[in-house]
């Protein structure tokens, strides 16, 4: 006969370890979470609350039956999708690995199941934002150190160690996350992702501006006036990221369109190069001859 | 001149270039040195004009011997001329790319003194980046045509992929715009590249990675202008579909043209509105020939030799085509989910995975991502259309015309006019 499941919260460190450990406890024991709580927040729950004390053995047992009994697949999905900001991620995971321990390796076809397709969209989210984040990150050069800061709604720093700690493998460097204060720490090789409650960034040296200032100028130029369409960009840069980047923190704080920003229809974009040259310049799609 | 005014003169005459991709290779930084590679690419930013910005885009000089009269950086125009030197480029380009602004440097140049003379300065650039800089980001690198074939190798091992510009999509226009350049210096090179490409992909299967020499190990890509020349979608397309198949290019990038020249030759710019629709509608075309296993022969015909700017060309095939339709989701192979409008190649693979599982249902399709709005016209689901769907053709199409609407409404001008319209890509 198949035991009732009885309905509980788990209060927990807010780790991994500690959600597999939660896990563990709950196919132990029969029980179906309802909500989980952290270390900082204090739910109220209608359900009986109990505490989970995390157990590093038990969790990594979880991990490997994750690999072993389901698959691979799987258990990336579980353990990206506990970095996502997807609300009550923890109640959703265990969904998901409920119905893997039924299914077993196939579990990751089921795409059109809720309990999927719920963690499968949350960590696309967070591939997405980890993708665009390898682009948009800014460094600026303090003494030979890099400094980065960005404020993600995902816990990307994970999903970036590895490219930039590739990428940037001769430099020393520091990015920091301002939603969910904690450092990625770079330096010879070595790395360390590391809990930071606050951040003061260094002032920005002459040599540092100038750099700065020579991107701003790049940037200005490189856009076309006769096509200029703010929606587009908006839609492939959100505002929610213009505030650490260089180019555009301007913009953001409200600085008049530079230069470069003109909303003349393409007509008089052609009468400003008149005035320029005796004839009217004819930009070719190419820059050089053939 | 100051970097900083170099920099603006050598962007700007550069701009008008559409390619600014960093795509088609992974490569993984080496130990001790700076800088990678992804396939897939990777924007850095987006400029004003909503194109994706990831390369630092410039030209090495802008003199230039030449006088093709369309081109801003012709002898005869009164511009400002700049150039950089190898080193100055270079530390401009490190510092950029640690500074995690650039993927990488996208260099070109406009021919001083002569082809060879330009390539080695581009030789000499790019060595010193590679070289005393250990730089292992992405370069794209200019041909240019009537160089020396072994400087154009020496440049292929240097880049990672290497472009000539095909310009205009003819002979014809060509001689008749830019009397200077040939159609057959434009392919010469091109061929050249396709060939030392497959032969470093060759020599790579038999050495170790370490010794083989890598030319152009990202391919190449080629540009032309949209709109300045007589040619329909018809010539274009199958012009591109030919460059794939023969010439082995990674991308062909369209550029609308912008109407900034007085020239008899060329539209006139009074009222010239660039056909940015127009360019859209290629690019979507474009991409059905490149993921979608489309014939360029069956988008565009004698009797409709151009795109129709209300409707996506997936949705004009697929109109002229009913009897292709319906397609059972549960059943169909790839092939022909690919050609259902609403489908993409992300939710074509996710249905043939999710039907592993369990039969779909339309509730199910639109967890897969299928925009049912569209498909629902053109599939069934366990033998079921959606209930209470009539399909007649002329419905269909109004109401996918429908569909499209908002989608060009934001680039909507003052004005009412078919071409004015249509996204940047």
């Amino acid at each position: 006969m198949r035991p009732e499941w009885t309905q509980v919260s788990y209060c927990y460190d807010g780790s991994f370890a500690g959600f597999l450990t939660c896990v563990d406890e709950s196919f132990r024991y029969f029980e179906t979470p309802m909500a989980f709580a952290g270390p900082e927040e204090e739910k109220i729950s209608l359900y009986p609350q109990r505490t989970v004390e995390t157990d590093e053995a038990r969790a990594r047992q979880v991990y490997r039956d994750l690999r072993d009994k389901v698959s691979q697949e799987a258990r990336r999905l579980v353990s990206h999708a506990f970095l996502t900001c997807m609300p009550e991620k923890e109640c959703a995971i265990w969904q998901f690995i409920r119905l893997a321990w039924d299914v077993g390796p196939g579990v990751t076809y089921w795409l059109a199941d809720d309990r999927v397709d719920r963690l499968n969209k949350a960590v696309g989210h967070l591939y997405n934002e980890a993708h665009l984040l390898k682009g948009f990150t800014r460094f600026a050069d303090c003494r030979g150190l890099l400094w980065g800061e960005i404020s993600p709604k995902n816990r990307v720093l994970p999903l970036l160690r590895p490219h930039f700690c590739q990428r940037f493998n001769t430099e020393t460097f520091l990015l920091y996350d301002h939603t969910h204060h904690e450092a990625l720490v770079h330096q010879r090789g070595r790395w360390a992702i590391v809990p930071v409650e606050h951040m003061e960034f260094p002032q920005a040296d002459a040599r540092e501006e100038d750099y700065q200032r020579l991107w701003q100028r790049f940037y200005d130029t490189i856009a076309i006036e006769g096509r200029y369409n703010p929606k587009l960009r908006m839609g492939n840069v959100p505002k929610r990221y213009w505030q650490h980047m260089t180019e555009l923190k301007g913009e953001l704080e409200g600085a008049p369109p530079r230069k470069r920003e003109l909303r003349e229809p393409p007509s008089a974009s052609c009468r400003r190069t008149e005035q320029r040259g005796p004839e009217p310049a004819l930009p070719s799609r190419r820059s050089g001859p053939v | 001149m100051e970097l900083m005014d170099k920099l603006e003169v050598l962007t700007d005459a550069a701009k008008y270039d559409a390619a600014c991709t960093s795509s088609g290779l992974d490569r993984k930084a080496r130990q001790g040195r700076m800088g990678s590679t992804m396939a897939a690419g990777c924007c850095h930013t987006f400029s004003a004009d909503g194109r994706c910005v990831t390369l630092l885009k410039v030209l090495l000089t802008n003199c230039c011997v030449y006088d093709c009269q369309y081109c801003v950086n012709r002898r005869s125009n009164d511009t400002r001329r700049a150039a950089f030197t190898p080193e100055e480029l270079a530390e401009l380009t490190i510092q950029f790319y640690r500074r995690n602004y650039i993927e990488g440097l996208f260099l070109s140049s406009a021919v001083i003194r002569n082809p060879d003379y330009t390539t080695e300065l581009m030789i000499r650039a790019l060595s010193l980046l590679r070289e005393k800089y250990g730089f292992g980001g992405y370069i794209h690198a200019k041909a240019i045509p009537g160089a020396d074939p072994q400087l154009t190798w020496r440049l292929g091992l240097l880049a990672d992929r290497l472009s000539v510009n095909i310009e205009l999509p003819s002979a014809k226009s060509l001689s008749l715009l830019a009397p200077d350049k040939k159609k057959d210096a434009i392919l010469k090179p091109m061929a050249l590249i396709r060939d030392g490409s497959a032969e470093s992909r060759r020599e790579l299967r038999k050495l170790p990675a370490r010794q083989a020499l890598r030319f152009a190990p990202a391919g190449q890509s080629t540009q032309m202008i949209i709109g300045a020349t007589p040619e329909d979608d018809r010539h274009i397309l199958n012009l591109t579909q030919n460059l794939y198949q023969k010439y082995r290019l990674k991308r062909v990038f369209y550029s609308a043209y912008m109407p900034v020249s007085n020239s008899s030759l060329l539209p006139a710019p009074e009222g010239f509105q660039p056909p940015l629709l127009r360019e859209h509608r290629l690019y979507q075309a474009d991409w059905l020939l490149r993921f979608y296993h489309f014939d360029a022969s069956e988008l565009l015909d004698e009797s409709n030799p151009n795109f129709d700017p209300k409707l996506d060309p997936k949705c004009c095939w697929a109109l002229r085509h009913m009897e292709f339709f319906p397609v059972e989701v549960n059943s169909a192979d790839y092939e022909a989910l690919l050609r259902v409008p609403g489908i993409g190649v992300t939710s074509a693979r996710r249905i043939l995975t999710a039907r592993r599982a369990c039969r779909l249902d339309y509730e199910g399709l639109k967890k897969l991502g299928v925009v049912l709005k569209r498909a629902q016209y053109f599939i069934t689901c366990s033998g079921r259309m959606t209930d209470g769907l009539r399909v007649r053709p002329d419905g269909v199409l109004r109401h996918l015309v429908e569909l499209e609407r908002p989608n060009l409404l934001p680039y909507q001008p003052e004005q009412l006019s078919l071409f004015e319209t249509g996204g940047g890509l």
